[in-house]
């Protein structure tokens, strides 16, 4: 009992956290049509700052500084990277993300030096507390009641402010957008700045269950939040946290059984199932390409 | 009001406007009548910066606005609604609506009452996402979008395109309404009679040049625009 409690409840937690990086895919998969391939490592560099802002300054400034730092690696990566192939074919742009991705891994190989980093005790998150007669950190119980705090205020702001608004007019029509007054990079951007920020407070809280971080530690998680957005039918956010939750916690059992080393088989095997029997996912929309 | 000299216009080397010159005074109803592929669209979307011009004069109200952005212009008060309506699908009508008043921070509501009393349909339907309205109502919807920027000159494009002909009527109805509450109208037909008819100037474009010009009922009883657009040959 104690043993399933504990499972379910790592599980629904790797499953916030994946939530929080697969948000990021699915809003800009829904306005650009690009799979940003280097979200995986914004969240691992979000990571790394952590730690070096901890080695100067207490943890409740490293925090929100780190988050920041990473929304502006977010803003510039797309004003730099992805902007100025806004009218090339979605392939450049989706090479170009690729470029981005092993271009963070190796940017931080070098300042790391290739050493891998030890990640902070943060007070408070990585203290343990005893639940249901087994012990968890703080970190673990509160994940899920942070992941939906965030995760009403976004649905709030994209159904009922003019910026979220925008963003949805956006995502189906750049050129109507246009005709609206609408600053279409703007928008972008404010997407993009949207999944670092969350991606950031995701990193915070996963890594914090590790003791050391590397370059390529975004790479894995960031494919599992992908194969969650695909899932969920990638360009749906409620799709996207579904597909977290069901995967982190997937992922969870497994490891609980003798077939841990196939943890990630299944997360793979579920995304070619899935891209076989429903290419759209859970919630996703019809692919239209637009006219 | 808008002074278009020597507007030309190239797709990847395909010239699609040539030196075409225009002029719409405030509180016309101007159309600007022509064949498929020969301009129309794309002298509306230089108009509005969508597509960059190489040469000539575009002239608001005494202001230059060729090479502006597409928001500063919709600020200067010109507003398309576009070919083919492209009213935001997954968008309540009544957001539809809001969004056309994207650039504006001021109160909405008596704007919005506005739009909705020239279309009362779109005020049943407010809370109806856009992409189940038919046809007609999504063209509605459109224009009521577009004059809530405040457009001082509203262009449309097409805006009878596959509709019926009873509900053609009602939207050209609108049209010299809303020029009546003192918005001029720039509008491109492929229905020339029916635009014609409402036009105080029209301009016939051909292959990117302009070919003639005139009033709307002169236009409407030349024998060569009657063969060509009106579907009516010389003998009868």
């Amino acid at each position: 009992m104690e043993f399933i409690a504990s499972i379910l409840m790592s599980g629904i937690s790797l499953g916030g956290q994946y939530a929080l990086i697969a948000i990021g895919y699915t809003m800009v998969y829904g306005i650009l049509r690009l799979i940003n391939f280097a979200h995986g490592d914004v969240f691992m560099v979000a990571g790394m700052v952590l730690i070096y802002m901890v080695a100067s300054v207490p943890w409740y400034i490293s925090i929100p500084l780190a988050i920041i730092a990473t929304i502006l690696l977010g803003f510039v990566i797309e004003r730099a990277a992805y902007l100025p192939l806004r009218s090339a074919p979605r392939m450049s742009v989706m090479i170009s993300a690729i470029g981005v991705s092993y271009l963070l891994q190796n940017l931080m190989t070098y300042i790391t030096a290739g050493q891998p980093m030890y990640y902070p005790d943060i007070p408070f998150l990585s203290d343990t507390v005893p639940v249901f007669g087994t012990e968890t950190q703080w970190a673990k119980l509160i994940t899920p009641v942070i992941v939906i705090v965030l995760i009403v205020a976004l649905t709030q702001l994209i159904n009922h402010t003019k910026i979220g608004m925008a963003m949805r007019a956006v995502s189906k029509d750049f050129e109507t957008s246009r005709l609206m007054g609408i600053k279409i990079n703007k928008v972008i951007s404010v997407t993009f700045i949207i999944g670092s920020a969350l991606a950031a407070v995701g990193s915070v809280l996963y890594f914090t269950n590790f003791s050391v971080i590397v370059p390529t530690s975004g790479a894995l998680p960031g494919l599992r939040a992908f194969v969650a957005a695909v899932f969920g039918g990638i360009g749906s956010v409620p799709g996207a946290v579904v597909g977290a939750f069901v995967i982190g916690i997937c992922e969870s059992i497994i490891r609980g059984t003798s077939f841990a080393t196939f943890s990630d088989a299944f997360t793979f095997a579920l995304l070619i199932i899935i891209l076989v029997v429903k290419p759209t996912g859970l919630f996703g929309e019809k692919i239209t390409d637009k006219v | 009001m808008l002074k278009i000299e020597n507007l030309s216009v190239s797709y990847g080397g395909i010239k699609a406007l040539r030196n075409v010159s225009l002029e719409v005074t405030e509180g016309e109803i101007v159309t600007l009548i022509g064949a498929n592929g020969a301009g129309k669209s794309t002298t509306l979307r230089s108009i509005v910066g969508l597509v960059k011009a190489h040469e000539g004069h575009i002239e608001f109200n005494g202001k230059n606005i060729l090479g502006l952005q597409t928001n500063k212009i919709i600020e200067e008060g010109i507003t398309l609604v576009p070919e083919g309506r492209r009213v935001f699908p997954d968008l309540t009508v009544l957001e539809n609506i809001k969004i056309g008043a994207y650039l504006r921070s001021d109160d909405l509501t008596d704007d919005i009452n506005w739009v909705y009393d020239i279309f009362p349909r779109l005020k049943e339907r407010s809370w109806q996402l856009a992409g189940t309205l038919s046809g007609g109502e999504q063209q509605m919807l459109a224009v009521a979008r577009a004059l809530m920027s405040h457009p001082k000159l509203l262009m449309m494009d097409e805006p009878s395109l596959g509709l019926a002909p009873l509900v053609i009527r009602d939207i050209f109805n609108v049209i010299r309404e809303i020029n009546k509450q003192g918005v001029t109208i720039l509008l491109i037909e492929q229905n020339a009679n029916m635009a014609l008819k409402i036009a105080d100037t029209a301009y016939v474009l051909e292959t990117g040049n302009i070919t003639m010009s005139g009033t709307g009922s002169e236009l409407l009883a030349d024998e060569r625009i009657k063969e060509a657009y009106l579907g009516k040959s010389k003998n009868k």
